[in-house]
């Protein structure tokens, strides 16, 4: 009954099919009303409006009117072409009608007493009668300041307008221009007017990449998620918005095993690992991550599944030349397309532009492992901050898209302890395999040890694997040391008989 | 005789259009060399003349010919604008007289 009760009091509301936008304000943009979309200059606020435009007319027909105040029809139809939208087709279509309230260029404008906006309502009102328009997008109403000395009256004015919207009937996005990323929310003081919603843009240089969020700071009489979201401007899909912290741990657990390419290690596993897991391979450089990655796409491609390897150390070449010399044919793999290898600088982008690729690659290709070598290049590119929103991004979507993945870190210990990557996305992760160099006797030898599997027995050793030709090949386990992931081994023999003997027969072996 | 060609946009029924329209009519009484022709448009009734001469505020008076074209914007109270912004003269006979 009282849940009942509360919705009927809760707005209704508007998806605005700008993906993650929905996500954050619970549903979508208050429906019927206005929302100001404050930022700074370049902040997106012109492409979230046309976007917002877009995506009601693809994904429910719903005709749009956009009001631009600063740009042209023309500039702005060039403008957003940029997104590949044909913008131009759907106003010859009739579906998006474009109202130009730009000053007309070369005309003086002079004051001579007492005036109202009226007739900028009665041009709205009529092109959205006109259209059917269910969405208007007004861009960017600080340019109408400047045209008019008494910003009261053009304040008191759009209030009006926004009234008027309001009895319309249409969702309405205000884009209006920050002066800074921090303080007044809006310029001229239009925050005291439309403050019922107010959605704020913004975009900081940070660790000298540029990171834009979106923050819902305010949705009157109805729910939303707080704090910053990141998202992404690019000329495919315009924004999306990641919604980390609004995700929600929906994915399904799979009981079905599969192979990690190394047989010794499935059954350190306890059979193979979770078909949609997240394993964390972690080792000091040259210890075989690589290799294990190089395993785990075999697994898949032999079996003639897809799967995809996103890698960030090395190029195309070198990766096809070190699976060949451990026996695994990537180039045939891709001609047949069971493999895609996507090579970037971790440089290249901010975090939220390599996840939005690693997305539209996976949904692109479909494949149903996915790796990523590794993912303490990308840490070093971005702020802790980011880096963890980066891997919780990735981990769920992954995991939505019930695939396996497997990522791997490079710890700057030779011999052990742990790195930034490590602590933030060890408890993200299901697995953790570690590979470590062992110093015995002066000799350096390679260990690894299943440190976590999440949902199943596995194996505590600690074993010697060696990297042949044919790929990793795992032993025994290491007796008689202990303090191997401290990275000190301490060896702990039971009298020196015994080591004599283990030296000998080390010696007959050799 | 000086033909002015204006157009008159303002809201019928509206506060500041009357005494636009009132302002008008009696810079038209005291030039009375010009010939004003003024389209008077009400917004409400045909807003899509509003949106073909892009106007956001009423009352607007556009001034298109003689060229250049201008705008003003209110209800043409402060007359000395309104009178310089027209480019509005009085006769060079009287101009002569006065100097």
């Amino acid at each position: 009954m009282s849940d009942e009760g509360n919705k009927r009091l809760e707005l209704e509301k508007l998806p605005s099919g700008i993906e993650g936008l929905d996500q954050i304000c619970q549903g979508g943009l208050p429906k019927g009303r206005s929302t100001l979309v404050s930022g700074t200059a370049g902040s997106g606020k012109t492409v979230l409006a046309a976007q917002f435009l877009k995506a009601g007319l693809e994904n429910w027909g719903e005709k749009g009117v956009l009001v631009s105040f600063e740009e042209r029809p023309q500039d702005m139809i060039r403008n957003v072409t940029a997104f590949g939208w044909s913008f131009q087709g759907s106003v010859d279509a009739g579906d998006i009608a474009i109202i130009d309230a730009t000053p007309v260029a070369g005309e003086v404008i002079v004051e001579a007493g007492r005036y109202d906006l009226a007739a900028l309502m009665a041009r709205i009102e009529y092109v959205v009668s006109q259209t059917g328009a269910t969405r208007v997008a007004i861009d960017a109403i600080s340019a109408l300041f400047p045209q008019f000395s008494d910003h009261q009256i053009v304040r008191q004015e759009l209030q009006r307008v926004v009234n008027g919207l309001r009895e319309l009937g249409v969702t309405t996005i205000i884009t209006m221009e920050r002066e800074a990323e921090d303080g007044q929310i809006a310029r001229f003081g239009v925050e005291e007017f439309v403050t019922d919603n107010v959605l704020l843009l913004r975009n900081r240089l940070e660790a000298e990449k540029r990171r834009r969020t979106v923050e819902v700071l305010k949705f009157r009489g109805t729910a939303h998620h707080k704090g910053e979201f990141p998202f992404t401007i690019d000329e495919q899909e315009g924004i999306t918005i990641i919604p980390l912290s609004a995700m929600e741990l929906v994915q399904r657990s799979s009981e079905t095993r599969i192979s990690s390419g190394v047989r010794e290690l499935d059954v350190m596993c306890g059979g193979g690992m979770f078909r949609d897991s997240i394993v964390l391979v972690s080792g000091a450089t040259g210890t075989g991550k690589t290799l294990m990655v190089t395993e785990f796409m075999k697994a898949a491609f032999e079996n003639g599944e897809r799967c995809i390897m996103f890698a960030f150390e090395e190029s195309r070449d070198q990766l096809i030349r070190n699976a060949r010399s451990w026996g695994v044919d990537f180039e045939e793999a891709i001609e047949k397309g069971h493999l895609r290898l996507i090579c970037n600088y971790p440089e290249s982008k901010g975090l939220e532009d390599h996840l939005i690729q690693i997305k539209r690659e996976i949904d692109d290709f479909k494949p149903s492992r996915m790796a990523v070598d590794s993912l303490s290049a990308l840490e070093r590119v971005s702020t802790l901050k980011s880096f963890r929103e980066f891997v919780i991004g990735i981990t769920s979507f992954v995991k939505l898209r019930e695939m396996a993945g497997m990522f791997t870190n490079t710890t700057a210990m030779l011999m052990g302890g742990e790195s930034v990557t490590e602590t933030h996305i060890s408890t993200i992760t299901d697995s953790i395999v570690l590979l470590r160099y062992v110093e015995l006797h002066g000799e350096m030898h390679r260990g690894i040890t299943v440190l976590k599997m999440r949902g199943s027995w596995h194996d505590k050793y600690i074993r010697e694997y060696l990297v042949t030709e044919s790929g990793m090949a795992i032993k025994e386990a290491f007796q008689g040391v202990s303090g191997i992931l401290a990275g000190n081994p301490v060896y702990s023999y039971r009298d020196e008989s015994t080591q004599l003997k283990q030296m000998f027969d080390a010696e007959g072996e050799g | 005789m000086r033909t002015i060609g204006l157009k008159l946009f303002l809201v019928g029924q509206g506060a500041f259009g009357q005494e636009a329209r009132d302002n008008l009519t009696a810079l038209e009484e005291l030039f009375p060399d010009y010939q004003f022709d003024v389209d008077v448009i009400d917004v409400l009734e045909n807003p899509e003349r509003a949106v073909e001469d892009r106007v956001i505020a009423t009352p607007t008076l556009i001034k298109y010919t003689p060229l250049p074209v201008c705008r003003i914007v209110g209800d043409l109270s402060d007359r000395e604008r309104v009178i310089s912004a027209l480019g509005l003269r009085v006769r060079e006979n009287s101009n002569a007289d006065g100097g």
